[in-house]
């Protein structure tokens, strides 16, 4: 599917989904959203670039292979329900800053915990996807 | 409403066995996808149908003016989803592997049971 | 009680396979990571064992979500008995892998793969909420799938379809039983579940819903009509996999048939009989399969799938001496299954074969080795004064008393029928002569150095002693077994545990 419409519309979508999948990310507190949907958003945006530009070039882009981000999402969301335990607290208890930060909004564990799942879904999606297409290129 | 929707969650897993008992590699895989979906059917069904009524309070309340659609289901459901995501990718990949040692999609060209290792 | 401890069995082999990604293809030092944390697991889940054995049962809500709202982990002598003997088969078989594993199989993540399987094991013992054990069923069949057909050879892959399918099925009926009951009492914690099954009116289709799971978990624990897929792939994997798979995938099955139908859904008449009919010719079927195999891992297989029929046959007879036999049978069978599979591979090593026509002269080689085999074979068939032969007597007792003399004739063939096995196979692979004729095998054993014969015999030594005393020190494992049989019969302790002291209002 290499048309320049897709390809010229690619460049600017790309950015622009990832800003927005961090916007799901951050409101997904309170509101519909959250790490899960941001890292799905996210990794679509990569897939439209696939589409547009070719797996190869995509490939190019992320420098590294998505597959690192797995263990950093794990990681993240581990240790955000680690760090109750240090106060006492029950494993996975949400721990919040008293005072809001600009922009992002409330700070706590629970958000951490986003974070991590939005770098697993980025990392797992990714991963399916480049190794499905690449056994399918294997063929042709 | 409730009707169809167990009509149709019915259809699903009767179409949904249906394939899994054919021969095709395939056909067993949409087997299970249907299967699941079907499932997937049954915890909405079985969690009441509320309409227009999301789990989100306002913001200038503090609890629940009126009746609301039970959450816990569709936090279920998406647990289901994302999980049968990451197995159907797997089951992908196992099939297309079959596929290319074997060069059959039918499933009683696999005969390991008397082929050594 | 709440206690942070409880989690560290999961959280601990979540953060080891985090690691161990993280070191993807450096083997030497996965090794060395991979053991030393099952090592410190198996202290971490012998504390916790005694911790519930001396103080009752242990919960935790995940988030302070008080029950039944939130996920519940709960730590009860069962669990915490299951989680002690995860972590002691989790060592034997990673410090068997460090040297019974190809270096390419390594490389494509067979470490983190079983921390995450043994994770997947650990959540589903210790967790208080239904729909949770779900996804513990799906993290621990997904692993190991991969596991399953880690290498890609033919027959892999090919075994794989089937337990593929198969577990697949299995997650969707446990799936439907999930929405039912949820859909029936608006709850998913188990002991908030075993309140309100009670005091549903329309037992029939609690029934039903108990068969639903019934089928789900008799899938996974490879009871009689659904055990076809197992004696077709357990075969197939490298013995190290294959030791976890025999050892302890088909005993999380029972573990949740004994939790679900002694919490959620006492056993009535039909249930019971149900349950009985099912352990009898699991127990027949299972035995007759492996008379007429010709390889060891085929006999294997189908010995897990025989030796299953007693603990269902325990929880089908459903009073306190056959529940205590069939926990027994379950601490003695992890234990031993996981060894003879790794006894399996070392004959691999040694053989080049685990054909039976094609092995033989074993003891004339090896005899020292040779005899620490013959003692997990016999406590498998339980020669007394070996680990086998208590949880029968249990077993024989409760059947007598229920007057059930099908499932004593059933008990009875397939002990017979494992005897003579285990008598074929050590006349076949450690006595007969080596037959001529056959091409010679170099024997990979041999070759090895000090070292890696040390990594290869020493979890198999290990788990022998665990099973020596598990035969010797009957008195403790059947305190134990008691002890787990008392809590199972009575969930008083664990509901109040969970949920305080609360009455639920009508």
């Amino acid at each position: 599917m290499k048309t320049i419409i897709l390809k010229t519309a690619s460049r600017y979508l790309l950015p622009l989904l990832l800003l927005f999948s961090v916007f799901i990310l951050l409101r997904g507190h309170y509101l519909p959203g959250g790490g899960f949907v941001g890292g799905l958003v996210a990794a679509i945006s990569f897939v439209l670039h696939a589409f547009a530009n070719g797996l190869s070039n995509t490939r190019l882009l992320l420098k590294y292979h998505p597959r690192i981000l797995i263990p950093i999402g794990l990681g993240l969301s581990l240790l955000s329900g680690f760090v109750p335990m240090l106060f006492g607290e029950p494993f996975m208890k949400g721990l919040w800053f008293p005072e809001p930060l600009p922009v992002i909004g409330m700070v706590g564990s629970a958000l951490f915990f986003d974070i991590g799942v939005y770098f697993v879904v980025i990392g797992v999606t990714l991963t399916i996807l480049f190794t499905i297409s690449e056994t399918t290129q294997l063929e042709e | 409403m409730e009707v169809i929707l167990a009509i149709l969650i019915g259809v699903l897993y009767a179409a949904g066995i249906y394939m899994m008992v054919r021969r095709s590699l395939v056909k067993l895989l949409i087997g299970l996808i249907l299967l699941g979906n079907g499932a997937n059917m049954l915890i909405f069904l079985l969690g009441r149908i509320t309409k227009g009524s999301p789990p989100v309070i306002p913001e200038d309340a503090r609890v629940f003016a009126e009746v609301y659609a039970d959450p816990i289901p569709q936090a279920l459901i998406l647990t289901a989803i994302v999980i049968s995501f990451g197995l159907q990718a797997f089951a992908i990949i196992l099939l297309k592997q079959v596929y290319i040692v074997n060069a059959s999609d039918d499933l009683d060209d696999l005969n390991p049971i008397e082929e050594e290792i | 009680m709440t206690d942070n401890h409880i989690v560290l069995p999961v959280i601990t082999h979540l953060f080891t396979a985090v690691v161990l990604i993280f070191f993807w293809k450096k083997t030497r030092i996965s090794r060395i990571i991979s053991v030393v944390a099952n090592s410190i697991l198996v202290i971490s889940s012998f504390v916790l064992f005694t911790r519930t054995w001396n103080a009752g049962v242990f919960t935790m809500q995940a988030g302070n979500w008080p029950a039944p709202f939130g996920i519940t982990f709960v730590a009860d002598v069962f669990s915490s008995t299951m989680v002690l003997l995860t972590s002691l088969s989790g060592m034997a078989v990673s410090m068997y892998s460090a040297v019974g594993v190809s270096k390419a199989r390594m490389k494509f993540g067979y470490f983190p793969l079983l921390h995450f399987l043994l994770m997947g094991l650990n959540g589903a013992f210790l967790t208080g909420d239904i729909f949770n054990l779900y996804v513990w069923f799906e993290i621990i069949i997904i692993s190991s799938f991969v596991l399953m057909t880690l290498g890609g050879r033919k027959p892999q892959i090919e075994g794989g379809i089937k337990y593929v399918a198969a577990n697949l099925m299995a997650s969707v009926i446990f799936l439907t039983g999930i929405a039912i009951l949820y859909g029936l009492t608006g709850s998913l914690n188990m002991a908030d579940l075993s309140r309100k099954v009670a005091l549903i009116p329309n037992r029939h289709l609690i029934n039903i819903t108990a068969l639903l799971f019934l089928v789900g978990f008799g899938i996974k624990s490879a009871v009689f009509p659904l055990f076809l897929w197992l004696p077709s792939s357990y075969h197939t994997p490298p013995s190290a996999i294959a030791a976890v798979f025999g050892g302890l995938l088909t005993k999380v099955g029972v573990y949740a048939l004994l939790r679900v139908f002694t919490l959620i859904f006492v056993p009535d008449d039909f249930i019971a009989f149900t349950l009985m009919a099912v352990a009898t010719a699991t127990l027949l079927t299972g035995a007759f399969g492996a008379i007429i195999q010709k390889d060891i891992r085929r006999i294997l297989s189908y010995l897990i799938v025989c030796h299953v029929g007693y603990m269902v046959a325990g929880l089908g007879l459903f009073t306190e001496t056959a529940l205590t036999g069939s926990l027994f049978y379950l601490i003695h069978d992890i234990m031993v299954k996981t060894n003879l599979f790794l006894v399996s591979g070392l004959i691999y090593k040694i053989k080049g074969t685990i054909k039976l026509e094609q092995a033989g002269s074993l003891y004339a080689a090896y005899p020292k080795l040779s005899l620490l085999m013959a003692l997990v074979l016999f406590s498998m068939v339980g020669v007394p004064p070996l680990s086998g032969f208590w949880p029968k007597i249990y077993l024989f007792q409760a059947a007598f008393a229920a007057h059930s003399y099908t499932v004593i004739g059933a008990i009875i063939v397939a002990s017979f029928f494992t005897l003579y096995i285990t008598a074929k196979l050590w006349a076949e692979v450690f006595w007969k002569d080596a037959p001529t004729g056959v091409a010679r095998h170099s024997d990979l054993y041999n070759r090895m150095n000090h070292y890696g014969k040390a990594l290869l015999v020493t979890p198999v030594i290990l788990l022998a002693i665990v099973t020596l005393y598990i035969g010797l020190g009957a008195e403790n494992i059947a305190r134990v077994s008691v002890h787990i049989a008392q809590e199972l019969m009575d969930p008083s302790p664990y509901i109040n545990a969970v949920l305080g002291e609360v009455v639920l209002e009508p």
